[in-house]
């Protein structure tokens, strides 16, 4: 249910570059107003997002250990999973950002005869969100050719890399089809497993869809005959970031398509739990060293409270205190 | 409980992994006897200027909440967001990946979908981004919002009394996302409106009266350290001194209170009271500060500070150079993770040093406060013990590490070292199911009652089917752990999962072992069991004696 909401909303969302371009001509709104809007939308809501999570205090330092702490010098600490010390912290978020740490240690529990619980490995969503992120990356990147001339340096090593096995003209870029495999398997889990289904919201599909229609969109531009004029799409772009936007006129409507659907993820990102992308940098459990009992942590917000005293207690038990022999402060 | 409760087999052969429904979005819970725990009294809130004290329990229609009872809550979830960057964090990115799903116990012990972590803290979110943001309120269901409603209170109230804040799901979320700060968090909003239960609050109120949460009065306290002394001297010979409120002593000892009023916590009261008195420490117990657990943690931030303040006080008070913390899993997550930033600095204090080996505990340098495990594996390593492992030969022990120590300190190779050392035949439990990804006893963060008893043997299940395993390939007989919830709630546990098994605490064993100057020889453990020599010997003089006779 969810899932085709999902998918109708995608569909409408596609509608509307098609129609605005061949239909209402608004060639101007869709190359140049929607993606300027766009980028201010993420702009401003991820600044927004950040300063607000940020505004919020970290009373406490809550750390999740995964590993040995540091305590004496002949039991081996573990500095990357529970870190006492930032270079350890730096290296564990390391860990977690670039390639997905506690995801790796994903298990999946079974219940067989007996009654026996077994803990099998559980690798998949671990490497297909590994290649879907990196492949996103590496193609964003490849992007930056559009952006500056010459291309930026890191630019032609990448394309290099990427069309590596010179499959096909234009070259197959192995992040291409990496990508759409790899969404496409988020997606297949999140209806296969009953689990998944179950917790997957519309907007869970969404996200997916929408990346999926943009890797959709760009492939059929590059490799089929909805090809779009590279010059064209250079000068619109050079235009754009140098502010003196110009609208070629032959540019060809899946590039609309795709330029609104890019647009949509900017917008709609900071709105959505797709800013994972910056909160994993805030997460108090990963983020802070285990070393709670070696440095003192400051709470912004620590406020006295109503306790027992010493005196009030003494003075509520003397009496029984006196009669089995034990100190006192005072003697009545 | 006088009701029957069904068999393991038939238990464990009605999970479904599979969600019957095919949304989450209905509130409704049914509360079904043996899933829940009895709401607290008004007395005790009362004694502890808790709002909304009445007479309810959890099954009544009406739960007597104020009028205004929403507008409640909603501000206190505001300020909440506010102070706690975990809280706003948690809420905005999870991405409902699933990793978290089968890692909790309570699921994978009831296949109840809204035991999976990602759907416990749902249940908030899904509030949170119906009043809190503008995907919610526009989008409503497609991004997972719902209206807080009454019914909506009652699946908190449940789910949130269905988790053990272990912890064990914040190891595997890619993101950090701890369900037990929601958890935590859940339970603080309840509480503003009164919905609590008896198990937190009369602990709590006991604890902030006598100092305990079993409220025994100071002379009582006397009275079962004595008690223990006397039963120490039977076994070994030796009468140990035990000091109470001693000023001037070098080292406060706090242990959980069960320690020294539950069984089989005693025989690890047995175990450091031979300790201290074979390496000669300068300390004292402390009948003000008669606990070291802090049932506070499960009811909310303020709390656990109210109760945890006495221990720097007694502490300051007594003159004591740093102290000392026997074996307890929450225990040490609040003194590790929130004690100083909670009543410190404790600049009163010296940086803990050990008396006996001059060994600085530098990781504990700040807060002042070392574990026991710390304490006792500095001791061995530097030989100040002599330690007779044969006399553990009768056990073979496995290591249940318990979820705070675990996860929130990473205390997980101190306690094996002390093991190791004082007993030959220890066994490892699976990997999956130990150290950081230890399994909960499924009856922490307040959930221990019988009343709650089904939901606990679920809980448990897959701790419990770990033990079963090494029970059945190593023949192992004994599941120690360092923590007095486990040790009250394990016994029942196993009894149900997995019979022949015991319970005891790495403190025991090494009573156990412990050789004392003086004294008698030992003939029975810390448990007045005969010790494996002794029972042969035992044996032998019985056939001969029949034999004789013939």
């Amino acid at each position: 249910m969810s899932a085709l909401f999902a998918l109708l909303m995608i569909i409408v969302l596609l509608l509307i570059p098609i129609i605005g371009t061949e239909v209402l001509g608004l060639n101007y709104v869709f190359g140049v107003v929607i993606p300027y809007a766009a980028i201010a939308m993420f702009l401003i809501g991820f600044v927004y997002r950040i300063v607000r999570w940020a505004s919020s205090a970290v009373p406490f330092k809550i750390t999740t250990t995964c590993g040995q702490q540091k305590s004496h010098p002949w039991i081996k600490s573990s500095s990357l999973e529970a870190p006492h010390n930032t270079w350890g912290v730096i290296g564990r978020m390391a860990l977690e950002v670039l390639f997905f740490r506690s995801l790796f240690r994903n298990t999946k529990a079974d219940l067989r005869e007996g009654p026996k619980l077994v803990y099998g490995p559980s690798k998949w969503l671990w490497a297909a969100g590994l290649v879907f992120h990196w492949s996103f990356l590496i193609i964003l990147l490849r992007h930056f050719r559009f952006f500056a001339e010459p291309a930026p340096f890191f630019v032609s090593g990448l394309q290099a890399l990427d069309g590596f096995f010179q499959i096909g003209l234009p070259i197959i870029y192995l992040t291409n089809v990496a990508i759409v495999a790899a969404v496409t398997f988020l997606f297949l889990r999140r209806l296969y497993d009953p689990k998944l289904r179950y917790i997957s919201l519309g907007s869970d599909y969404f996200a997916l869809f929408l990346i999926l229609s943009i890797a959709a969109s760009g492939i059929l531009m590059r490799y089929t005959g909805f090809r779009a004029d590279i010059v064209d799409v250079k000068q619109l772009a050079m235009g754009l970031v140098s502010f003196h936007p110009v609208v070629p006129e032959t540019i060809g409507v899946m590039f609309y398509i795709h330029l609104f659907f890019v647009a949509v993820l900017f917008g709609y990102f900071p709105f959505s739990k797709l800013m994972h992308m910056g909160g994993i940098f805030m997460s108090p459990t990963r983020n802070m060293a285990n070393n709670n009992r070696e440095e003192r942590h400051v709470n912004p917000w620590n406020y006295p409270v109503k306790t027992h005293t010493y005196e009030e207690w003494e003075d509520e038990f003397r009496d029984v205190m006196k009669a089995a022999g034990m100190p006192l402060e005072k003697e009545k | 409980m006088a009701e029957k409760i069904i068999s393991p087999e038939e238990l464990a052969g009605g999970i479904d992994y599979k969600p019957k429904k095919k949304t989450w979005f209905d509130p409704t819970v049914e509360f079904r006897r043996g899933t829940w725990n009895y709401a607290a009294p008004a007395k005790n809130l009362e004694y502890l200027d808790l709002p909304n004290p009445r007479k309810w329990s959890p099954t009544d229609e009406d739960w007597k909440l104020p009028e205004n009872w929403k507008e409640i809550i909603l501000e206190g979830l505001r300020v909440r967001i506010k102070r706690f960057r975990s809280l706003q964090l948690f809420m905005d990115i999870c991405v409902r990946c699933g990793a978290c799903a089968d890692k909790c116990h309570f699921f994978i012990g009831s296949g109840d979908p809204k035991n999976m972590p990602v759907l416990r803290a749902e249940l908030l979110r899904s509030v949170y981004r119906k009043d809190f943001t503008m995907a919610g309120k526009l989008m409503g269901k497609m991004v997972g919002a719902r209206e807080l409603t009454v019914d909506v209170l009652k699946e908190w109230f449940y789910y949130f009394y269905q988790c053990t804040e272990c912890r064990r799901c914040s190891v595997f979320c890619p993101y950090g996302i701890d369900t037990a700060e929601i958890t935590m968090i859940g339970r603080e909003l309840m509480n503003l409106v009164g919905i609590n239960i008896e198990w937190i609050c009369t602990p709590v109120a006991n604890c902030f009266r006598t100092g305990n949460h079993l409220g025994i009065q100071p002379h009582g306290f006397a009275d079962s350290i004595e008690f223990a002394v006397d039963e120490l001297e039977e076994i070994t010979g030796i009468r140990v001194d035990a000091p109470i409120n001693k000023k001037g002593a070098e080292i406060l000892f706090v242990a959980p209170s069960a320690d020294y009023f539950a069984s089989p916590h005693y025989y690890t009261l047995l175990g450091y009271l031979a300790l201290f008195h074979e390496i000669g420490l300068d300390y004292t117990w402390s009948a003000y500060a008669s606990e070291g657990g802090n049932f506070g943690l499960f009811h909310s931030h303020e709390m656990m500070k109210r109760l945890n303040a006495k221990i720097y006080a007694e502490a300051k008070r007594l003159g004591v150079k740093w102290i000392l913390g026997g074996e307890c899993g929450h225990m040490w997550r609040v003194i590790h993770q929130y004690m100083d930033t909670l009543n410190g600095p404790a600049d009163f204090l010296e940086e803990p040093v050990s008396p006996i080996t001059a060994t600085k505990f530098e990781n504990a340098r700040n807060t002042k406060m070392v574990h026991i495990m710390e304490f006792t594996s500095d001791l061995i390593r530097n030989n100040k013990l002599k330690l007779d492992k044969s006399r553990n030969d009768h056990w073979h022990p496995t290591f249940h590490d318990s979820c705070n120590p675990a996860r929130a300190m990473g205390l997980i190779e101190e306690p094996r070292y002390v093991i190791r050392a004082c007993c030959n035949n220890f066994t490892e439990m699976p990997e999956n199911t130990i150290k950081e990804q230890t399994f909960c006893c499924g009856s922490g963060a307040g959930l221990g009652t019988d009343e709650n008893l089904e939901m606990r043997l679920r809980g448990g299940f897959p701790r419990a089917n770990a033990t079963k395993f090494v029970h059945e390939r190593d023949g192992v007989n004994i599941l120690l752990c360092i923590c007095a919830i486990d040790k009250a709630t394990l016994p029942p546990l196993l009894e149900y999962w997995v019979p022949g098994v015991e319970v005891g605490g790495v403190h025991e064993m090494l009573g156990n072992a412990l050789v004392m100057k003086g004294g008698k020889p030992r003939t029975t453990d810390l448990r007045g069991e005969p010790l494996v020599g002794v029972a042969q010997a035992e044996e032998e003089k019985k056939e001969q004696e029949v034999s004789e006779d013939a």
